[in-house]
């Protein structure tokens, strides 16, 4: 009987041992998709960064095309003018997830519960979703207001994903140092970003030009720049994962 | 207790760096042979030939040793970054922070020398060249930096997010905004010219090459001035709060 009770003792350790590893080896996916979920959720009950971001991109291309009033435009003048507003519009909602966190209180909470690269890597995935929506926006209402003959969509949709990937990743990380100061948080975005964030806009307006001309050399460098904007966005993430730790717990 | 005889220590050993006679004559070196390049730069330099302004060429042994200099001041910042987090070591913190104010000082210089020759040969102070583009960005990552700094409150937390940012910043913008878009050939700066044989004329080289050996010996010798001030200045503050009976406990500060 003894002897029984023992072995089921040891079974009921053994299964919650491994109750214990087995989320540990797959919390991090779990965490990170569970706080993408989170995000999503609030935001879709608030709409506060969606509401910003989409009335800044809207409002914006609007202004620009009334100021410019159908006057003739150079396609390489296109290419910088769509990315000035894409910047500064995902600019002025990206920090908003992390910040979010402060102002309610939970950020705390969120350090105790989940590993902190799981937390950066779940609010990436909501500002890339804030990116892309930020793009689907602005670029049809772009073309309307702007007509650009002959795009190259095959080279143009790839800028626009890799873009917003580099885009999305090094602003998730300063939008984490952000949400700690105490004073001044949107305009400290910008100012702490934009340095980060030159490389992408210089290689996405680049391609762009290349994608907006018909020019064959401008599509060749077109495609070195599509290169370019994934290295950024792959040296932004991994850079990020490794120093978020400092940021996070600090 | 502890805090008081850790900033007596301080004391006496900066007196005794003050007093050190090796170090009086390093410096007064330093004063001659930065004086003797700066009329060397003006006086026996001859005016470079097939330059739009022969005589103002020679603001090369000016302007490259800044950026030189710079680039170092900058690296040693960011290593200091990395030790910072690593270690946790307020004096790291300093040294990282003081690298960056000094490098962002010489990063003006460089800018506003280029300009200015930039100006005479090129036609424009500002050509979007590509090492106009990365120094821009250096810039302003070193305004960021302080900008950064100064929204923070909690000391800890200013440095250590501040380290974050610096090796962030430091460690992908260079390399993406240099390196990668430097393997096209189409930049205004000439290339090799300061390393290679066929480069500058001899006196040039020796003047340049010169002056980034003093102009570092400036660099450490402002940083180590520095440092040893706001490290008084930090175990002051220490003292001033453990004297008035807080219940604060000094782990930080090593002997």
């Amino acid at each position: 009987m003894t002897d029984v009770s023992i072995s089921t003792d040891e079974q009921k350790l053994d299964t919650t041992a491994a109750r214990l590893n087995e989320p540990k080896t797959a919390s991090w996916v779990t965490c990170a998709w569970e706080i993408f979920r989170k995000d999503i959720r609030v935001e879709l009950r608030t709409r506060y960064a969606l509401g910003s971001v989409a009335l800044f991109s809207v409002t914006t291309v609007v202004m620009m095309a009334a100021a410019l009033s159908g006057a003739p435009v150079k396609t390489e003048v296109k290419a910088a003018l769509i990315w000035v507003v894409l910047l500064f519009a995902a600019l002025s909602g990206l920090a908003r997830a992390f910040v979010r966190e402060e102002e309610a209180g939970t950020a705390q909470s969120l350090r105790l519960t989940a590993p902190a690269t799981a937390v950066y890597a779940g609010k990436l995935l909501f500002n890339l979703a804030l990116v892309f929506t930020v793009e689907a926006i602005t670029v049809p209402l772009f073309s309307v207001f702007m007509p650009i003959p002959g795009v190259r969509y095959d080279l143009f949709i790839p800028i626009l994903i890799a873009g917003g990937w580099g885009l999305a990743a090094a602003a998730t990380f300063v939008a984490a140092m952000i949400a700690q100061t105490t004073s001044g948080k949107s305009a400290l975005f910008a100012i702490v970003s934009f340095p980060v964030l030159m490389p992408l806009l210089m290689a996405a307006v680049q391609g762009t030009a290349g994608a907006f001309s018909q020019v064959a050399t401008f599509e060749a460098r077109a495609l070195a720049d599509i290169g370019q904007l994934s290295i950024y966005g792959v040296v932004m993430t991994t850079a990020s994962l490794l120093l978020f730790e400092y940021v996070w717990h600090d | 207790m502890i805090s008081s005889r850790n900033a007596d220590a301080g004391f006496a050993s900066s007196r005794k760096i003050e007093s050190d006679p090796a170090s009086s004559f390093l410096k007064v070196l330093l004063l001659i042979a930065q004086s003797a390049l700066i009329v060397a730069g003006f006086l026996w330099l001859a005016p470079a030939d097939g330059f739009r302004n022969p005589d103002l060429a020679r603001i090369v042994v000016f302007h490259v040793p800044c950026s030189i200099v710079a680039s170092i001041a900058s690296t040693v910042a960011t290593v200091y970054a990395v030790i910072y987090l690593a270690k946790r070591r307020p004096s790291d913190d300093i040294k990282s922070r003081t690298a960056f104010a000094i490098g962002l000082l010489l990063w003006v210089l460089t800018t506003v020398t280029g300009a200015i020759f930039a100006k005479v040969q090129w036609g424009a102070y500002w050509n979007w060249d590509i090492k106009e583009k990365s120094i821009l960005m250096l810039l302003l990552i070193n305004i960021a930096y302080f900008a950064l700094r100064s929204a923070i409150d909690n000391p800890n937390k200013q440095a250590a997010i501040a380290a974050a940012y610096a090796i962030f910043a430091m460690a992908a913008v260079p390399a993406l905004t240099y390196l990668l878009p430097n393997s096209t050939p189409d930049t205004l700066h000439p290339k090799g010219v300061i390393t290679t044989k066929e480069g500058l004329d001899a006196h040039y080289k020796i003047v340049l090459w010169s002056g980034v050996l003093c102009l570092t010996g400036v660099f450490v010798w402002a940083m180590r001035i520095q440092v040893r001030l706001e490290e008084l200045a930090l175990r002051v503050q220490k003292s001033k709060s453990t004297s008035r009976g807080a219940k604060v406990v000094i782990t930080e500060l090593g002997p």
